[in-house]
């Protein structure tokens, strides 16, 4: 591991940390000092309040010891797909878990900055998790449905919500949007786990469809998919977007291409470059995106 | 194979014979046990069987061993169980949760492992002393069915409580953590998911700590069951008599005619662990089954 | 593309959960309630042991009131039931050392021979049959083995040992060993396990037997778990009750002749509570100072064998 620049080890340490790094959600190239500064220009249109805000974001596991994110500032668009890329432990997983506050379900962790959902500070004093992660979904890595029925399984978390409705159409309609509906229609009360890993995956996304969350993170949905699968959840991903904001955290750079509107490049624990994701693969601003974009290293 | 400086004498032959010996013995040291265990239940049953007719489940005991009978024994042994499972199962399982799904990691939490590891070790006629003092003495249960439960209770404890942790521990974290991120709370992910998917390994334990309990003597001598019992408890504070007490009572008489009704006693005993044992593998096998289909 | 949600896939209205982010589900009373229920009843276990030290000492305090501890610990005879009353715990020890010594004898190599054949050599097979086999061999209520020691060991070895009594330290020892075996063999076999196999795998390349692979690494490696296994077997047999009651007699003495009658602590427990001794009496109150004693001794061991258990675990 190759440090090209001797701040970063400066600021290892939890005491430097509010050095004014970045702007705007943007990094300014404190990790590239040979990259030229670049005006900040906001891919969608400034007028549209970002969905999620994330503020100057330290985390640390191991009461401390390990420094996972550092100073991390990036503002999240509404109905867009926004990637998460970098190598792997630069941190990509740990900062979608702190948008839901899923990383408190792991002890001995310390957050320090802010994060805002339409605005909502979701680690205010009385902000409840529960209705945090209701507002904000997740699916995992590895599809990993329950042990119950595929009804049971998208019925669930709306049970648990106190959700009132038609729970016939409520699973009908999140199967839809998940494009698993036609595959299962007939077999909603046999066991969730007699699906294909695709299908198990795609039922984990319409499960967390279910409870109509805002924005939907997904942590690698594709990575433990074959090729035919790991399509089938793109095409998915593609279309849930104009209902949905969802930030996926992916190491395969193609997939990021293919379906994301802005990409965010972590490495270390700390934000390098956040745009577009045509222009962040086409024309990268700092030298290590463009080092991991085109395969040097990673 | 000679090698040609010949300073090594390897004796490869005869060590390899050597440790096939020394492997000979280790398996017949490995098959004592079982062998014991086959020549006990021979014993046993070549000595009770005569006795064992369907009377002898029905008769209550008699000072002559003709008329003499389990029926007070077995139906208090099935009180016993029956209210030891009613107190200790809730109360282990509750613990086990809380130390698996609540407690943070820290001295309290080791200091609670530690404590029920050293309790598993407790001899049971301690436990004993401690029902005594604190049931039947104390709480003024007297020698009643729910002071010997309490009693069994305490003992078996440390056994559904570690066998439910296990159980736990066996559950991917995955499950909990998706059932999180659907906005759960605690208890509805655990009622709803860590709890079902944790049931044939808690069942396994309990019906296994269930049998520890109902084979235990010496904490029922503790709290005073070892009367003679011509009639069935009608409810949890009456006495009782169960299964171990009679067998031990019948042993320790010298007539041989006794030390058969004991051995037709011990017949009975262990064809209900037996039982039990293999419900419990035939539960967990349904429940495994069932998690994998519908 | 539209930005707003497409009417059809949209909730409606009123089914859509409560945007306000600071309505206490996590904390609500209900989970919080849960939570301390819980955690009360986790506290049983403590309690459990609070209480069991609690008993011993107060119920012995009594005892102790009446019976010098220069007494207890230096007197060598424990005669309760005579009118020349003596209570030196030194008898009933001596009782319960000689068949815990004769149980080690007979447990320890064996369950650790059984460890090494299941977890070294067993196809699996054999060891489908062998671990059921030794975990029904646990599963074997003590008031069983009691029978079987009373009804089986002990006319045996009379034939052997012209003489024998009818009630002996040795016939006693041997099924307490038996009962014990099951333990050390699954216990050990859990500390050889754990020995990385690579270590193995090392003494082979240097041209090692099987057996003194075995022999000179394995068990060498798992020493610690081992002998934890010991500890916490011959902490059972010290414990264990209704075989010593049944087989192993009613005279507490001071000897190393395991061909005599003897008594336990756990014995002498027993035999004062099956009996009709009233509440109040110095022999009455006896039996919680042995079960202090008894306590004791088994805690200590017990805590040093998990100690070392969790540093092996630690350690691998």
């Amino acid at each position: 591991m190759s440090t090209d620049n001797p701040a970063d080890d400066a600021r290892l340490s939890p005491a430097s940390v509010d050095e004014p790094t970045f702007q705007n959600g943007r990094a300014d190239g404190a990790a590239d000092e040979d990259a030229p500064p670049v005006p900040n220009s906001k891919s969608s249109p400034s007028a549209v309040q970002p969905k999620v805000e994330i503020e100057d974001l330290d985390f640390w596991y191991d009461n401390g010891d390990t420094h996972a994110l550092q100073g991390i500032s990036m503002d999240i668009a509404p109905h867009q797909v926004t990637a998460l890329i970098g190598p792997s432990g630069c941190g990509k997983s740990t900062l979608l878990r702190c948008v839901n506050r899923m990383n408190e379900l792991i002890e001995n962790t310390v957050l320090e900055g802010g994060i805002h959902v339409d605005g909502q500070d979701i680690y205010a004093e009385d902000t409840d998790p529960v209705m945090v992660r209701r507002r904000v979904g997740m699916v995992f890595q590895e599809p990993n449905p329950f042990p119950k029925t595929i009804y049971k399984n998208v019925a669930w978390g709306a049970e648990v919500n106190g959700y009132t409705g038609d729970m016939d159409a409520l699973v009908e309609r999140s199967l839809r949007q998940a494009a698993l509906w036609d595959e299962v229609k007939d077999q909603l009360h046999s066991s969730a786990y007699n699906l294909s890993g695709g299908q198990q995956q795609r039922l984990c996304i319409a499960r967390t469809l279910a409870v109509h969350p805002d924005v939907v993170l997904m942590d690698e949905p594709a990575s433990a998919l074959d090729p035919i699968a790991t399509s089938k959840v793109e095409e998915t991903i593609t279309e849930l977007k104009q209902d949905y904001t969802i930030v996926i955290v992916t190491h395969n750079m193609q997939q990021a291409s293919r379906i994301s509107d802005e990409t965010a490049f972590l490495y270390m624990g700390r934000l390098v470059e956040m745009n577009p994701t045509d222009e962040l693969f086409t024309r990268p601003e700092k030298d290590r995106t463009e080092a991991y974009v085109t395969g040097r290293f990673g | 194979m000679e090698s040609s400086n010949g300073t090594f004498n390897l004796r490869r032959k005869r060590r390899k014979r050597l440790g096939m010996i020394l492997a000979g013995v280790l398996f017949l040291a490995t098959i004592f046990g079982v062998v014991v265990l086959v020549t006990l239940l021979v014993d046993v049953i070549t000595t009770g069987i005569s006795w064992l007719d369907g009377s002898f489940l029905t008769r209550f005991p008699s000072r002559n061993p003709e008329e003499a009978g389990i029926k007070s024994a077995l139906v208090g042994s099935l009180w016993l169980m029956g209210l030891t499972a009613l107190i200790s199962v809730p109360l282990g399982v509750a613990s086990a949760v809380y130390l698996e799904e609540y407690a943070k990691d820290g001295w309290f939490l080791r200091f609670i492992q530690i404590n029920i590891a050293n309790l598993a070790g407790v001899p049971s006629v301690v436990y004993g002393m401690l029902g005594l003092a604190l049931f039947v003495r104390f709480a003024g249960f007297e020698n009643s069915l729910l002071a010997g439960a309490l009693t069994l209770s305490l003992l078996i404890l440390p056994i559904i409580i570690i066998s439910t942790q296990e159980a736990l521990r066996g559950i991917p974290s995955g499950l909990r953590e998706s059932a999180y991120a659907l906005g759960a709370t605690r208890w509805q992910v655990i009622r709803s998911h860590v709890l079902p998917m944790a049931a044939p390994g808690i069942f396994t334990g309990v019906i296994l700590a269930s049998s520890r309990a109902i084979g235990e003597t010496a904490p029922l001598i503790l709290v005073g069951a070892l009367t003679f019992i011509p009639f069935l408890p009608r409810g949890a504070m009456d006495q009782f008599t169960a299964l171990p007490i009679q067998i031990f009572n019948w042993t320790a008489r010298p007539q041989d005619e006794f030390r058969s009704l004991a051995a037709a006693a011990i017949i009975v005993l262990m064809i209900l662990l037996f039982t039990m044992n293999l419900s419990a593998i035939l539960l967990r096998n349904y429940f495994e089954d069932r998690r994998a289909g519908a | 593309m539209s930005t707003e949600p497409s009417p059809t896939l949209d909730a409606p209205a009123d089914d859509r959960p409560q945007d306000d982010l600071t309505q206490q589900v996590y904390n609500s009373p209900k989970e919080r309630a849960i939570k301390y229920l819980l955690g009360a009843c986790a506290l049983v276990s403590v309690l459990t042991t609070i209480g069991i030290a609690a008993v011993l000492v107060i119920e012995s305090i009594p005892f102790f009131q009446n019976v010098a501890l220069a007494e207890f610990f230096g007197d060598t005879r424990w005669t309760p039931q005579f009118a020349n009353k003596h209570f030196g715990i030194w008898a009933l020890l001596s009782g319960t050392v000689l068949v815990t010594v004769i149980s080690a004898v007979v447990a320890l190599p064996i369950g650790l021979a059984s460890a090494i054949f299941i977890s070294e050599y067993a196809v699996p097979w054999m060891r489908q049959i062998l671990k059921p086999g030794l975990e029904l061999l646990a599963g074997v209520p003590t008031v069983v083995y009691g029978y079987f020691a009373l009804t089986f060991v002990t006319p045996l070895l009379q034939t052997f040992i012209p003489g024998l009594g009818v009630y002996n330290a040795l016939s006693g020892g041997i099924v307490v060993g038996i009962m014990i075996i099951p333990m050390v063999a699954s216990l050990s076999e859990d500390a050889l396990q754990a020995v990385p196999d690579s270590l193995g795998q090392a003494a082979y390349a240097l041209g090692a037997t099987k057996f003194e692979t075995v022999v000179r690494v394995d068990v060498p490696a798992a020493f610690s778990g081992i002998m934890a296994s010991f500890i916490l077997a011959v902490s059972r047999a010290i414990g264990e009750t209704m075989i010593v009651t049944l087989a192993a007699g009613a005279t507490p003495r001071m000897t190393l002749n395991p061909a005599e009658s003897i008594q336990t602590m756990t014995a002498f427990i027993v035999q004062v509570s099956k009996g009709d001794t009233p509440q109040g009496t110095i022999v009455y109150q006896s039996i919680f100072a042995v079960g202090l004693v008894l306590f004791l001794i088994t805690l200590v061991m017990n805590i040093i064998a998990n100690r070392i258990t969790l540093h092996y675990q630690e350690r691998y």
